[in-house]
């Protein structure tokens, strides 16, 4: 039927606009998905970008690898291979080449054992460099995680009061955030952790800290006590402008007091922001955890972690490129990939941000 | 410049004093709490040598006083007092001398990594969502996650063992090539991110496209409008980026056995030197302060567009 320019204005009714509705018409109707969430809705958009993706896979398949493969692995990681009890020491343990087994080892394979392989040979006192390479994965994946929510925590705790309470509180806070800030981070970790390093060796004798060794203490300290700084920057700049909404003001109205209200209503609102800056803390902690132990300032030996490999191997570089090239690999595919997947969140949990 | 600029840049250079101040008093008490006190290193002394040592570094006096003296030598007298390891040599003397190779190095790898960095950044917002783009893109991704140890060994092992361009044993007598490049790779990767986003940003301004409706040729337009501009935030990174030469020399002078201030650092902490440890936090960490410092009123400056707190 050929419509008229004018034609909405025809008061005349159409009967056949009164017809029910044929089943076909009733489908075009039926909600065709469940409605989706905030937090679906960003999954969805993160599965859509191949890079995090693929970043997340490696990420928690390097993760996995890290906690799993100690536990059936028949090496240890300070285990030295030509050490016996009751014998004298076997060099030919000592710098394998990857696939090389030691003499005894030989031995055993002539006899029909099945010998698990040193795939990435072993180090210059016959320790296992495969075993090795894991615990340093798990120990960078764990100081990255564990400084990151120590990080969180205190940025948290000290953004939102700031940002909350405002005034001569918001004031004094930030002053201190920016002292701290304009604070030369690197040199003061490295001062920190050295002087640390000494001072509470003798502090931690005896507890279980003991065990984590004082250099990862000072660590999680100097973290602590500077790199909360620019998360509660985030977290007050968001409180600040979440905090003049309506419904904080009816919730206010509505007799709540301040703990409930940042608790309920403007952590929750911010938490995209607080998770994707957590997530691209990881990567920096492992870069700076790395960077110590390269100084010497990280785990204690025997203990490796990715950083105290690369810089043991480094004296052995000619002879043995292998060993300085395999941690190197696994550092920065870690730090790669965290960023990238910090990248994706981003953009998948937070599209005001994208431009 | 208005008044409010000049009392943002007076505000700026307070909390620049402040805060090497704070890294001097953290530097003094921090150190204190090693047991023995900085100057009196690890070996067991007799009681008679321990305290003739104390009363010759005056840790006999109490602290504060301790720290006034600490302060007046710095400020007034630039010194750092005598290394624990190098007996008879004065920090200060140790600091100049590495300061004289680490600068060289430094500078170098920061206007090169400045160059690079504009130029391939320009051309890559210029070529956007082509080929070039792309291949710079993936390339400065890989180098910003590298941390720059790890960066430096892997140019070390291909330049020496692959390719046998330098000496095996990385200690090369005068060849600072490497150590430069491996400096400059990371701010290098950095700037052309800036550069390609700014540029992009600067590209959809209005005043561009005015420019080109006008009939200026495309070359003044990219050099004389667009890349003008678009610098502005390469400005802000200056201050980052020297903290990061900084921190990243420690490393690399130790990989490439260049005889820099970052070497001293990095053996100070290894032989547990203090008085070498304070001084050379100190002399460091100024540097970092001043470059912020100057950077963030160069900005400020440069573009009066920015109006900051």
């Amino acid at each position: 039927m050929k419509k008229k320019p004018f034609d909405f204005l025809n008061m005349h009714v159409d009967v056949n606009d009164f017809i029910p509705a044929t089943a076909e018409e009733k489908e075009y109707m039926v909600q065709m998905r469940p409605s989706t969430t905030f937090f679906k809705d960003g999954v969805k958009r993160l599965l859509k970008n191949p890079v995090a993706t693929v970043s997340f896979v490696i990420i928690v398949l390097i993760t996995l690898a890290s906690i799993f493969l100690p536990m059936f692995w028949p090496y240890g990681y300070e285990q030295q291979l030509g050490q016996e009890w009751g014998k004298p020491m076997d060099p030919s343990y000592n710098n394998l080449a990857p696939f090389e087994y030691g003499k005894t080892e030989l031995a055993r394979m002539e006899a029909g054992e099945n010998i698990t392989p040193h795939i990435f040979g072993t180090d210059s006192q016959g320790r296992d460099y495969f075993i090795r390479v894991v615990y340093g994965t798990r120990i960078s994946l764990a100081v990255g995680f564990f400084a990151s929510i120590i990080v969180l925590i205190i940025g948290m705790t000290i953004g939102s009061i700031a940002g909350y309470i405002g005034g001569k509180v918001d004031i004094f806070i930030m002053r201190v955030v920016d002292i701290i800030y304009s604070l030369p981070d690197t040199l003061m970790v490295i001062l920190l952790a050295s002087v640390m390093k000494v001072t509470l060796g003798s502090l931690i004798e005896g507890t279980i800290l003991e065990k984590l060794g004082s250099n990862m203490i000072s660590l999680f300290i100097v973290f602590a006590l500077l790199y909360w700084v620019s998360m509660s920057r985030l977290i007050r700049g968001q409180i600040l402008s979440l905090r003049e909404q309506e419904y904080v003001l009816a919730a206010k109205a509505a007799g709540a007091k301040s703990g409930w209200v940042i608790r309920k209503h403007l952590i929750p609102n911010c938490i995209s922001v607080i998770i994707i800056s957590t997530a691209l803390q990881i990567p920096n902690a492992i870069f700076t955890e790395s960077y110590l132990s390269f100084l010497g300032l990280g785990v204690n030996a025997p203990m490796p972690s990715l950083g105290s490999l690369a810089s043991d191997a480094l004296n052995g570089i000619m002879s043995y490129p292998h060993r300085l090239v395999i941690p190197a690999i696994v550092i920065s595919l870690i730090v790669l990939s965290l960023n990238l997947f910090g990248d994706g969140l981003r953009d998948a949990f937070d599209p005001k941000l994208k431009n | 410049m208005n008044s409010k600029t000049l009392l943002y840049i007076l505000k700026r250079i307070g909390l620049a004093i402040l805060t090497v101040w704070i890294v001097i008093t953290v530097t003094f008490f921090v150190t204190r709490a090693v047991p023995g006190g900085p100057f009196l290193g690890e070996k067991a002394l007799s009681p008679a040598a321990q305290a003739a040592l104390e009363a010759k570094y005056g840790l006999d006096k109490p602290v504060l006083e301790q720290y006034t003296t600490y302060l007046g030598d710095i400020l007034f007298r630039f010194d750092f007092g005598p290394s624990l390891k190098d007996r008879g040599r004065d920090v200060m003397d140790i600091i100049t001398d590495g300061m004289k190779v680490s600068v060289r190095l430094g500078v170098s790898a920061a206007a090169i990594a400045t160059v690079t960095g504009v130029i391939l950044g320009a051309l890559a917002a210029l070529r956007r969502n082509k080929l070039v783009d792309k291949v710079i893109m993936v390339v400065t991704t890989a180098f910003v996650s590298m941390p720059s140890f790890i960066m430096g060994t892997l140019l070390l092992l291909l330049f020496a063992l692959v390719l046998k361009w330098v000496p095996a044993n990385g200690a090369m007598q005068g060849g600072m090539v490497l150590p430069i490049i491996t400096l400059a790779l990371y701010p290098a990767a950095y700037i052309t991110r800036l550069t390609r986003s700014s540029m992009l940003d600067v590209l959809g301004q209005d005043y561009i496209r005015t420019a080109r409706a006008k009939g200026v040729s495309p070359t003044k337009v990219i050099f004389g409008h667009a890349l003008k501009n678009s610098l502005i935030p390469v400005i802000t990174y200056l201050g980052p980026m020297l903290a990061y030469i900084v921190t990243g020399s420690l490393v690399v002078e130790q990989i490439f056995a260049v005889p820099g201030i970052g070497r001293d650092f990095v053996n100070s902490i290894t032989n547990r030197d203090y008085p070498l440890i304070m001084g050379t936090t100190i002399v460091l960490a100024t540097l970092i302060v001043v470059m912020n410092l100057v950077s963030d009123i160069m900005y400020k400056v440069v573009d009066p567009r920015i109006t900051l707190e």
